[in-house]
Formats: structure tokens, C-alpha cells, sequence
């Protein structure tokens, strides 16, 4: 057996049991130490005898050293009191790619037939992270053919009401060939960890193809195996699976991914229905020069810049990095000079006055409001309707009402993190006809989405027009 | 000689003095060869002249090229622009032959006000041809100098139609060798003179108003008949004081003419300066002789005028002729003018500079009463120099953006009003009669007077230009700190998701450094090390103050809602604050923070400071504990979860090592090694524990105060730090939020008194305490190399588990963690502290709250810099 984590153990009751030291070419009877580019890793067996026999893999692991010259990636305080050298992390993959190499490759000079012989194992982790808990843990495992325990650790025994940790120790049984269980763990540990520790490149999809052969592709949870193992780079998660589907089992693979499908579905053509109806609204207004505040990464920029009535747009945002990603999304470096020249990115607030927002026909701000503090609301209302005061302005902003048709969402929560607030239809729309009053707009409002008889659209817009204009 | 006639009036002497203003664009004129540029290298700073060969040069390689002209004078014409946009004397150096290429010029001065100024080089042909022959790089024909001598001459007698306001002709090597410059200054410059000065505002022959207010301000008006039998002033004044008259001392009022005689009295006598008001012009114009409407009261003044011998008329016309648009004074601290200035006009010299002096600007539309809509300048105002100016009546002068307008609208029935400078305090006397009825209504009824001062109505909200971008902000205590413009781009973002509203941010507290590392043997702080850094920068005595652990908390408080909306512009009913040290509300929850704020209230009225510090309002620096109340979530995603997983982790090693001991397995040292380890994690696991408890009411919340940072009038900067103690420790008593925080005054200089501050510290952190803030007794301290840490702290061993890991004590990993460097962190430190202490003198000072949010904003930027955080 092994123990992995910042401990893997791997127990055989197969007779004799000590043929695990010649399955893993590593002599029963001493401690090994070996040096690692993170730390140190110690073998040894806590017990050998002919019905059972264990093999420990300890991992010590250099917190300080692992920061020290890193200091240039930016400072966080994570980076110094974490949870590195006591979970089992992709530190432990390469530990066991390292010293077990042999093992993990199904071969062994002494017993070349044992190492491809299924034989009684039983391993323990302690502790894998487990964002998914113990279910996760089970649909991990479990298809694998694997028997599955796990020990949940408490966040902290003194503050009982903290609850659980995301840590457990993990006991596997299965009988299965000791590659097989190598392979398993070498791949599944960086996927319960979700946080690798070292670049992912495209040599991560060939290791990826090559342990996962002949078991990854019939997982059912290979997809988020492929993703987390990947860390979530997209692309190269597509490329694996690409690859992966190549064999087998296609049908299944449709089914999983209408599945995935149906849910982001829904709120991707909400998001389209609002571009949509935002473009419609502007387009309608007659707008040439339109200001995007809040433009986050640009989506709505993009739509705009398909249609030429629109000659000049500015997307406004107050985080650097959603710009930076907009600046990327539009291919603004590649446009044609002439679709160029029509987009300009700043970065600025909605709580300061700014010269340079004044003098455009039309302004969106696109589920943006909620992300403000309503004390700082009425700066917001000057800032855009006093002094930028554009022609049109158009707003939207989530209908709290419609909440509870999210199934996802539990009640009572907004629909984001960062939100402030979630309004009504009442109450967005008594603050919207107070902000008409006071800075001489009129205002109509539209609903964006499906609606609902009772509870309206998920999305509510205002429409705004300045006397005169 | 000179060839022209001399036709202004401003020029005389002989043509060998070429005198002009100090701010002037020297455009000089001359063929290929006349000399231009030795003249130039001889006369003027090497910086001040623009050659056109030389742009030809920077922007083609090839100081000759003819194909490079307009690029060349494209980028002359930028840095002449950018050069007296800054006020600086600029001269051209190119041949400038044809009126084309004058005429950019001229427009140029005119555009940045100031005064164009031909200089002429005149030489015959055949002596720059000769020249031009001579040098290897004029390759081109005899025929363009030729042309270029014929050009010159067609254009002298049509400089002064073009605009230039001098014209200089130099005709002959003799006159270009004796030929002597002199700048003159401006006649609004009186940099010069300091005051104490007593600035006036419109006094519209108020003269009775006039006499008591200089009776007032300790001026005494002597009468005594001149020997015209008419009435004649002498004013002595007191402490060295003038006066400065604003204008409009005429039309409206009952004694105009004895406001001009008190007025011309005092400027004759050197005792006053006046600038002209409009209808000071208009009278002028009439009493010249020029058809001017009679309306806004000049028909008074004409009334009264018929009394009045034709010699003195004469006198007055002639003083008011005299008048100069603006002054400048005080090193440039101070501008007078009648209807103010703003910044890029003030000390320039044009008929655009007058109007504005005279009149304002004007949107060009007109109110409800038919009057012009005034343009606001003073709102978007930005100089450095204090502004006084009238013009405009107004119920009671108000700053904004360092300008006043103290126009009190004596003649209409309110009050005549003085500024006294430097102190800025203002001297009013009511209007004894309502001498004429304003057309437009401007004193307002106390219950219509609006809430907010113009300051506050303009701060409500700020403008970005006002913080984005590099940023150079100069403080009291540490020169300029820059704020580089990546850092403002994350300030700007936190600013806007998360801080509160700027009204109330008034200070952001700086990070703190940690004493040097120790050395001794399981340590990396120590309070030697802190004890030392003071006595090397030459501080005698420190204050050693225990080391809350919860979160930085600053906490303002007004008497009532009534003080936070007059004194901070904050209008929603809400009488404090209490904030992070990012700015970002302390309380999620706005009936806590009521509850913890009016605490705090009670406390200070417990401790009579209201009336002890003459004040409605007060800022605390302090700490909130516990920890957990603001940092739960921290703590238990990345504290509590390391020592979950860590415990989760050892206990199953340790099983497993000690069955491998008990098999003979050589691991016993590893055994033991793992041991140590546990013990590690649970005694990082009892340091976190010891700075959380379950907070579900106020009543589990301390407030530990350790600055008073600020009341009305005051930032308690001057106290030291054992005042600051003893005077926060009146609020804890009777108070179960607040309490005093335990302190000890440590000499440096004698061991046995630095052994006493080492031993309290060894208990305090003992008892799982984070350790003690060393600061040095006075606030602040400047040594050897500039201002000293205002403050260091010194952690103890547990504590640090938290910041360094919890097995950072292991021998191998505090010799590795020993060496961190400081430096970046004590500088960090030392401006973050200047701009705080910056903002609440700005804000004490009654600024506008751009520039207390400037240094508010400037913290926040300069906490995005990458710093070691474990420091």
C-alpha cells in the first residue's frame, strides 16, 4: 500500500506481501532519502512482513525554499502560510514519477509478471484538498473500480461552528495491477489539488494521453479530469479532449456535452439577448459616438464595432485588467486602421467627474450599477447624467424578482459576488424616474430575457433621453 | 539709426537700448548672414532661443535642408508654445523675411498673452553675402539672400500692423556691437512685496462703510482740507499694513468721489494698491470724454461729479487711466484682480488679460433676471496662488479651489468686506443704508442658505484628471512624493469598488516597518534592534506601546449629523465613520457601525473633549479587535485550512513513522524530526486562535485608540506619543468598547532601561500577544538622513507563525528568512506617513477636498507597490 499527500502509503496483503519492494525496486528494509527540486521525499516500509506490507512515501517539502526567487511573480501573503507541504499536491506526481518510475511504467526486473498481475492494494492519502468533497471524491474513484473511505478534517477543533475543511485523509482499496494504481494517483492527485504547481505546456497533454490510456477515455468525469488537470487552459483541455474522443464512445460524449450545454446555454443567450437588445436600443437612437461605461471585457464593443453607424465608441472600465483582456477580445492591435480609429479603451470611474466622457450621443452601462455601493450612487448620477450627459443612456441591471426562477441560485443570494444590490422592478424603476426628473431626461423601461408572468425578465433596462434631444 | 519712426508710445531712448517685458516672443528678422544667431548666443540664454536650422536639424539630420521647413517650424512653433504657456522669454532665430512666416508668431503670443517683439538685423547685402560665402554648408546662390534683403526691407514699415508691439532695427555692425538688452518686468508683477496687506472689495462709494472698516482693520483716517478747500485724506496705517482696493470704488453709492480721494490719497502715499473695476473704466471713458450708456448706477456718480472742480476730474481720470489689470504678489502667493484671474492668465499682459480682470468670462447666455451667466472659472481653478477678487456680489465670501470673492454687495444693503493677508481671515462692516436695489437678489434668507459651503457643493464630486496619471505631491514633512501612474491605475480601481465616500477620508495610515532582523538564537525580531535604529538617528527617549492584533481602524466622529454635513459636506444623516486602512467601510452592517459610532461619541462627551479641544469632530487611529471581526473569512480559507490540512497530515505521518520504528526501520531522527513538527502546527494553530472571537454584538468588540489624530484647527502632530496615550486613556474609562493601550517610555541610551522594555516585551508576547510598536516620543522626528520612522514594530515568535509559516522557526528556515531587506519597506513607510499627516493638515486647514483626496489617494497607490507583506 502507499500513502500519498503530504503522506501516501501503499499496503499489498497479496503473499508474499515483500514482493512490493521488488515491484517498486526499493529494499524494504532501509529508509531512503531522496533530494527534489521541491524538497525531500523519504521512503520506507512502517511494516514487512509476508501477509502484509506497506510502503510510505513522505514528502518534506521546502515551503521557504519554494518562495524564495519567486519573489519577482508578485507578493501575496498566500504565498508564504499555505497549505503546500501538507497536502498532496502535484508534488507528490513527481515524486512518484520520480523515485517509483519503474513502477509506475508496469515493469519490474524481479517480478516482471507480478507487475502486471492485479494484486489486493489498499493506499491512503493524507490529506488531499478536495474542493468538491467527499462526493467528488467518490465520482473520482469509484468508476475506477476503487472501494473509497475518507476522514474529513474539521477546519479548526477549537471554533466548532467553522465546520469542515476542504482536507481529507483518503483510503483507497482496489485490486488492481500496482501501474494501475501508480497511474491513477500520479493523475487524479494534481486533478483533486486543482492547483499544479508547475507551468502547463503542451508536453502536460501527452502525459495526460499517456497515463490516462485506456481508462481516462470511459471516465465519466473525464472531462473534468482533462480541465483540472490542465488547469483549466482552455484550449489545451480541448485539444486532450479532442484527442481523447478519438476512440470511443461517442455517444456518451454527445450526451455530456448538451448536458454541459443546456446550463451554459441559458445564460449565454441571456447575455446575447442583453447585447442585443442594448445595440438595438443605441442603433435606434440614432447614436454615432457611444461611450461603453463599464465595458469590462468588451463584449458589447464588439458588437458595436459590427455596426458602421457607430463611429466612434470609448470603453470605459475601472480595472486595468478587464481593458487589457478587451484590448485582446477585439484583436484591437489587428483591426484595420480604419476599425481602429473607431475604438478607444480608457480607464476611469463612475465615481469622478471626467472631462473626457463629455460630448457623446449615446452611453451604455451594462450591469454595471449593482457593482456600486448605493452610498456612492448619487456620484455616479452626476458624473453620467449631469456632466457626461449623453443624448441616450442606456442601463440594465439584474431583476431580483426574477431570482428565484434560477434554479442554481440559492434563495436569497445575488447573482454575483461582487454585487451591491439587486433592485426590483419597483425600485429600479422609482430611482430611474428621479434620476430623469432631476437631470432632465425621460425615461422607458424594456425587459431583457424570457418573462415570467409573475416575477418580469431576468434583466431589466432603462432607456433614458434628454430633454431635446 | 533706426530708419522708422518711433510711433508707440512705449518705446524711447536710443535704438541701442532695446528694453521689452520679461515675458516676450523675440521674433528676430534677418537675412541669411546678418548675424542672427551670434546675436542671439550674445544676448540670450542658450535655452531661451528656438533655431529654426536647428529644428531643421532635430527633425531631418540635415541642420540645411530646405524639404525639412515645415516640419522644423512645426515642432519651433510646439516648443515655443509649451515655453511661454510656462511664462518664459522666447526667441526665434530664423530669418522670419516674410509676413507669412511672421504671422504664426504674432498669433502664437497672442494666444499664450504675451507681448511679440521684432528685432531687426538690418545688414547691407554685400556684408552677408560676403559672409555667407565663407561657410562650407550655405551652398545656395547669391540670388536668395538677394531676395531675402528685399523682403526684409518691404516688411519694416508693415511690423507694427502685423502686431508686434516693439520693433527694433539694428542697421549697422557699430549698432548691433553696442546694442544693450534689458528686460523689463511686467507692470503686474510685485512679487516683491510681501504685505501684510488688507484687500478690499467693492466698495461703490460706500464711503462712510469704507471709513469704518479702516477704523476697524486699525487704520486711522486723518481729514484735513487741501488747499483747494477740498476735503484730503491721510491714512496711517497700522504694522506696516496696505491696503489693496479691488475696484468699483465708483457708481451706486452716495460718496464716490470721496472714495476716489481717500483712494488716490493712499496709492499716492504708497500706503494702498488698486486695481480697476468696470465701472471704474466707464466712468473713466465718460469723464474722457467717450460715449458710454449711462445704466448700472453711473448716473449717480455723474450726479455727484458736477460738484467737483474740472482739475480734480482731471486728477481722477488720469489716476484711473493709470490702473493696472492685476498684481501679482508675495513671490507669486497672491493675485488681486477686480473680477478674478485665472491661472494661465495671471501675470501676462494682453487686452485679453484686462477683460478678464474687468469682467470675468461669460457663457454667453443670460439668466432669468437678463444678466450674463458668469462662466465659473474659480471652480475649475488649480493654481497655487490665492485668488482675491470681488466683482460679483455675494451673501458671505467663500473659498473654493484657493480663490475668494469678497464682493459683499455693500451697496445693495449687505456689507463691505476686507481679506486680511496672510492671516485669510476676513473684517466685515454691515451697509448702514441699502443704497440701491440689485437687479438679481444675492442675499439669501437664512432658512434658504444652502447646507454646503461652494467648496463642498463643488467637492461633492471629484474629478478624475485630479488623481490619474503620475502624480508629484508635494508635503510638508518629506518633500514631493511621486505616485507613479501604474500604481494610481489600482488605486483608482480600489478607490472606486471599495472605499467609501472621499468626504470622509481625510487619512490613510502608513504601513509600519519591522525592526531590523535580530540574531538571536530563535528570533527574527527583537526590541534591540528597534532600541538601536532610534539611538543611531539620534532619538534619546522611545515610547514602547503593545501591538493589538485585530485590524487598523479609523474612526471619525462628529457631535451630530448637523457637524458631518457643515464641516465634512457628508448629507445622509450620519454623524462618523469608521474605515480600513484601505478606505473600505469597517462595518458591512450600518446598524452596528451606528451603534459602535455613537460609543465612541459618548465617550469623547464622557471625556469633554468637545470643549477641551474646541471642537465638534475628532479622527482616531486604532486598532479593532478581534481579527476575526473583520478578517473571518482569511482566517479561516487560509489560516485555519493550513492547519487543517497540516494537522490532517501529521498525525497520519506520525502513525506511520512510529510503526516503522517499532519494525526496526531505521527513521527515528525523521521520527522525531515530524514530532517537532506537529508541535509547530498546533502552536500556530493556538496564535491565530488567540486573535478570534465570536463577535455578535457591540459588546464583543475593543477599540484600542493610539493616535488623536485630529480635531477642529488641529492635527495633534506636535503632542508626543505619551500625550496621545494619556489622553485616549480618558476615553476607555467607563467605556467597555474602548481601552487604553498599555505603554512604556524607554530610554535608549542606558541598558538597564532598554533590558526593562525587552523584559515587557518578552511578557507581552509571551502571553501570545503580537509584540509592541516602537516610536520615538515626539510624532515626529527628523535625524541624520531626513524624517525618521515614525514608527517600527517588534513581533514576537508565535505571532509570526502567521506571517512566516508556521514551521519558520526550524534552524535552517530562520537562517534563510534572516536575511530580508528593509529598505524598500522604511521607505514605503516614510512617505505613506508624510502624505497622511499632508491630507489631515490639508483638511484641518479647510482646503478643498481634491487635495486632502490627492494624499488620501496617493496612500492607496503607494500601498500597490510591491513590498515584501511578511515585513
Amino acid at each position: 500500500m502507499l500513502l500519498l499527500g503530504m503522506l501516501l502509503t501503499i499496503t499489498t496483503t497479496h503473499t508474499p506481501a515483500t514482493d512490493l519492494g521488488y515491484l517498486l525496486h526499493k529494499n524494504p528494509a532501509r529508509l531512503q532519502s531522496f533530494p527534489m527540486s521541491f524538497g525531500q521525499v523519504h521512503l520506507f516500509y512502517p511494516e514487512a512482513s509476508l501477509d502484509r506490507c506497506t510502503v510510505a512515501l513522505l514528502l518534506d517539502v521546502d515551503a521557504v525554499g519554494l518562495v524564495r526567487g519567486h519573489e519577482s511573480e508578485g507578493f501575496a501573503l498566500q504565498q508564504y502560510v499555505n497549505d503546500r507541504p501538507y497536502v498532496a499536491s502535484s508534488f507528490m506526481s513527481v515524486a512518484i514519477n520520480q523515485i517509483l518510475g519503474t513502477a509506475l511504467g508496469g515493469r519490474s526486473k524481479e517480478r516482471p509478471e507480478l507487475a502486471q498481475t492485479a494484486l489486493p492494494f489498499a493506499a491512503t492519502l493524507a490529506v488531499v484538498p478536495c474542493d468538491g468533497g467527499e462526493a467528488l471524491l467518490r465520482r473520482l474513484w469509484e468508476p475506477l473500480g476503487y472501494a473509497v473511505a475518507v476522514d474529513h478534517h474539521v477546519l479548526d477543533t477549537h471554533v466548532p461552528e467553522w465546520g469542515d475543511s476542504a482536507y481529507f485523509t483518503l483510503h483507497l482499496t482496489a485490486e488492481v495491477c500496482l501501474q494501475e494504481l501508480l497511474t491513477h494517483l500520479y493523475v487524479l492527485i494534481p486533478v483533486l489539488d486543482n492547483d499544479k504547481h508547475y507551468y502547463v505546456g503542451d508536453d502536460e497533454v501527452e502525459k495526460l494521453l499517456r497515463f490516462g490510456h485506456g481508462w481516462l477515455a470511459t471516465h465519466p468525469e473525464r472531462e473534468l479530469i482533462t480541465k483540472r488537470y490542465l488547469k483549466h487552459r482552455k484550449s489545451l483541455a480541448q485539444s486532450a479532449l479532442a484527442r481523447l474522443v478519438e476512440q470511443p464512445d461517442p455517444d456518451a460524449m454527445v450526451a455530456a456535452h448538451e448536458r454541459e450545454e443546456a446550463v451554459v446555454e441559458e445564460r449565454m443567450s441571456l447575455q446575447q439577448q442583453r447585447m442585443g437588445a442594448v445595440v438595438a436600443t443605441l442603433r435606434a437612437s440614432g447614436a454615432r459616438r457611444v461611450l461603453d461605461l463599464g465595458c469590462g471585457e468588451g463584449r458589447l464593443i464588439g458588437a458595436l464595432l459590427a455596426d458602421k453607424q457607430f463611429e466612434e465608441i470609448v470603453g470605459m472600465d475601472v480595472s486595468y485588467r478587464s481593458l487589457e483582456l478587451a484590448h485582446e477580445r477585439i484583436h484591437l492591435e489587428r483591426l484595420p486602421e480604419m476599425q481602429r480609429e473607431r475604438v478607444r479603451l480608457i480607464q476611469g470611474s463612475l465615481n469622478y467627474r471626467d472631462q473626457r466622457l463629455a460630448g457623446y450621443d449615446a452611453a451604455a452601462v451594462v450591469e454595471v450599477i449593482e457593482h456600486l455601493d448605493p452610498p456612492r450612487l448619487a456620484a455616479f448620477e452626476r458624473v453620467l447624467w449631469e456632466w457626461a450627459k449623453p443624448g441616450t443612456v442606456v442601463v440594465t441591471t439584474p431583476n431580483s424578482e426574477y431570482n428565484v426562477r434560477w434554479e442554481q441560485l440559492p434563495a436569497g443570494n445575488f447573482r454575483h459576488r461582487d454585487h451591491r444590490f439587486e433592485w426590483t422592478r419597483a425600485e429600479f424603476q422609482s430611482w430611474a424616474k428621479s434620476v430623469a426628473e432631476r437631470f432632465g431626461y425621460t425615461v422607458k423601461f424594456l425587459p431583457v430575457g424570457p418573462e415570467d408572468a409573475e416575477a418580469g425578465a431576468p434583466t431589466q433596462m432603462g432607456v433614458w433621453t434628454r430633454h431635446g434631444y | 539709426m533706426p530708419k522708422l519712426e518711433r510711433q508707440p508710445k512705449w518705446e524711447y531712448g536710443r535704438a541701442m537700448d532695446i528694453s521689452f517685458p520679461e515675458l516676450a516672443l523675440v521674433v528676430l528678422i534677418g537675412a541669411s548672414g546678418s548675424g542672427k544667431s551670434t546675436f542671439a548666443r550674445t544676448h540670450f540664454k542658450p535655452t531661451e532661443v528656438l533655431s529654426s536650422d536647428a529644428c531643421r536639424g532635430l527633425v531631418s539630420d540635415d541642420e540645411n535642408s530646405q524639404a525639412a521647413t515645415k516640419d522644423a517650424f512645426d515642432v519651433l512653433q510646439y516648443i515655443a508654445a509649451k515655453r511661454l504657456a510656462a511664462g518664459k522669454l522666447t526667441v526665434v532665430d530664423a530669418t522670419n523675411v516674410q509676413p507669412e512666416a511672421r504671422e504664426p508668431l504674432v498669433a502664437l503670443a497672442r494666444e499664450y498673452n504675451c507681448l511679440p517683439v521684432a528685432l531687426v538685423l538690418d545688414l547691407p547685402e554685400k556684408l552677408c553675402q560676403e559672409r555667407n560665402r565663407t561657410r562650407p554648408d550655405r551652398a545656395f546662390g547669391p540670388h536668395v539672400i538677394r531676395q531675402q534683403s528685399q523682403q526684409l526691407r518691404r516688411s519694416l514699415r508693415g511690423l507694427h500692423k502685423e502686431g508686434f508691439r516693439h520693433v527694433f532695427v539694428l542697421s549697422s555692425l557699430e549698432e548691433i556691437a553696442a546694442a544693450s538688452i534689458t528686460r523689463e518686468p511686467l507692470w503686474n508683477n510685485r512679487k516683491h512685496e510681501h504685505g501684510p496687506f488688507d484687500i478690499i472689495g467693492d466698495i461703490h462709494g460706500c464711503f462712510a462703510e469704507l471709513q469704518l472698516l479702516l477704523e476697524q482693520l486699525g487704520y486711522e483716517v486723518t481729514t484735513t482740507p487741501d488747499a483747494d478747500g477740498q476735503p484730503g485724506y491721510t491714512v496711517a496705517c497700522p504694522d506696516d499694513r496696505r491696503v489693496i482696493f479691488l475696484g468699483d470704488l465708483v457708481d451706486r453709492g452716495p460718496q464716490v468721489f470721496d472714495v476716489l480721494r481717500l483712494v488716490m490719497a493712499m496709492v499716492a502715499s504708497g500706503t494702498a494698491l488698486c486695481v480697476p473695476g468696470n465701472h471704474d473704466m466707464k466712468l473713466m471713458r465718460k469723464l474722457r470724454g467717450k460715449d458710454v450708456q449711462i445704466s448700472h448706477g453711473l448716473a449717480e456718480s455723474l450726479a455727484q461729479l458736477s460738484a467737483e472742480p474740472p482739475a480734480f476730474l482731471e486728477q481722477v481720470a488720469a489716476f484711473l487711466d493709470s490702473l493696472i489689470s492685476h498684481y501679482v504678489l508675495d513671490d507669486g502667493k497672491l493675485v488681486v484682480a477686480h473680477a478674478g484671474m485665472k491661472q494661465a492668465l495671471q501675470g501676462r499682459g494682453s487686452g485679453k488679460v484686462r477683460d478678464f480682470a474687468l469682467y470675468g468670462e461669460t457663457t454667453g447666455e443670460t439668466d432669468e433676471f437678463g444678466m450674463p451667466v458668469r462662466y465659473n472659472w474659480a471652480a475649475e481653478y488649480r493654481g497655487a496662488a490665492m485668488v482675491v477678487y470681488g466683482h460679483t456680489p455675494v451673501p458671505d465670501p467663500e473659498w473654493l479651489n484657493r480663490t475668494i470673492n469678497i464682493d459683499t454687495g455693500c451697496v445693495f444693503g449687505g456689507k463691505l468686506t476686507a481679506l486680511r493677508y496672510p492671516e485669510a481671515t476676513l473684517v466685515s462692516v454691515p451697509a448702514l443704508v441699502t443704497y440701491c436695489a440689485p437687479v438679481k437678489p444675492f442675499l439669501v434668507l437664512e432658512t434658504e442658505a444652502p447646507a454646503l459651503t461652494a467648496q463642498q457643493i463643488y467637492d461633492d464630486v471629484l474629478d478624475v484628471s485630479d488623481v490619474l496619471g503620475k502624480r508629484l505631491i508635494t508635503t510638508r514633512l518629506h518633500r514631493s512624493v511621486t505616485i507613479r501612474e501604474e500604481n494610481a491605475i489600482t488605486a483608482l480601481e480600489v478607490m472606486s469598488r471599495f472605499a467609501a465616500d472621499p468626504k470622509w477620508l481625510i487619512y490613510l495610515p502608513p504601513t509600519m516597518s519591522p525592526s531590523e532582523t535580530t540574531q538571536e538564537p530563535g528570533l527574527l525580531e527583537y526590541p534591540h534592534e528597534a532600541f538601536r535604529y532610534y539611538r543611531h538617528e539620534g532619538v534619546e527617549r522611545v515610547i514602547c506601546e503593545e501591538k493589538h492584533m485585530g485590524s487598523r481602524a479609523i474612526v471619525v466622529v462628529c457631535r451630530d449629523a448637523g457637524v458631518a454635513t457643515k464641516r465634512f459636506g457628508v448629507i445622509d444623516d450620519s454623524f462618523g465613520i469608521c474605515y480600513t486602512r484601505t478606505g473600505r467601510r469597517f462595518f458591512d452592517d450600518p446598524a452596528l457601525e451606528a451603534a459602535f459610532l455613537r460609543e465612541v461619541q459618548s465617550a469623547v462627551s464622557a471625556a469633554g473633549w468637545w470643549e477641551q479641544f474646541h471642537t465638534d469632530w475628532v479622527c482616531l487611529d486604532a486598532e479593532l479587535m478581534p481579527w476575526s471581526a473583520k478578517a473571518q473569512a482569511l482566517i479561516r480559507e487560509q489560516y485555519a485550512a493550513v492547519g487543517a490540512a497540516a494537522r490532517g497530515a501529521f498525525a497520519e505521518a506520525g502513525a506511520v513513522l512510529a510503526q516503522a520504528v517499532t519494525q526496526g526501520v531505521d527513521v527515528q531522527s525523521l521520527a522525531e524530526d515530524y514530532h517537532h513538527r506537529a508541535e509547530l502546527i498546533d502552536q500556530y494553530v493556538r496564535a491565530y486562535q488567540h486573535y478570534c472571537w465570536p463577535v455578535s454584538s457591540m459588546a464583543d468588540l475593543k477599540l484600542a485608540p493610539f493616535h488623536l489624530l485630529a480635531t477642529e484647527g488641529s492635527v495633534h502632530t506636535q503632542r508626543d506619543h505619551v500625550w496621545h496615550m494619556e489622553t485616549l486613556a480618558q476615553l476607555a474609562q467607563g467605556s467597555s468598547l474602548l481601552h487604553a493601550t498599555p505603554y512604556k517610555v524607554i530610554d535608549v541610551t542606558d541598558p538597564d532601561s532598554e533590558a526593562v522594555g525587552i523584559q515587557w516585551w518578552e511578557a507581552l508576547t509571551e502571553r501570545g500577544g503580537e509584540g509592541m510598536v516602537v516610536k520615538p516620543l515626539d510624532f515626529i522626528v527628523t535625524g541624520r538622513r531626513g524624517l525618521v520612522q515614525p514608527a517600527i514594530k517588534c513581533r514576537g515568535r508565535e505571532y509570526l507563525r502567521i506571517i512566516y509559516g508556521p514551521e519558520y522557526t526550524r534552524t535552517h528556515n530562520l537562517e534563510r528568512l534572516r536575511s530580508r531587506g528593509l529598505n524598500a519597506k522604511r521607505s514605503l513607510a516614510l512617505r505613506e506617513f508624510a502624505l497622511g499627516i499632508e491630507a489631515l493638515e490639508r483638511f484641518v486647514q479647510h482646503e478643498p477636498l481634491r487635495r486632502v483626496h490627492e494624499c488620501v489617494f496617493g496612500v492607496l497607490a503607494l500601498e500597490s507597490e510591491p513590498v515584501d507583506p511578511r515585513l
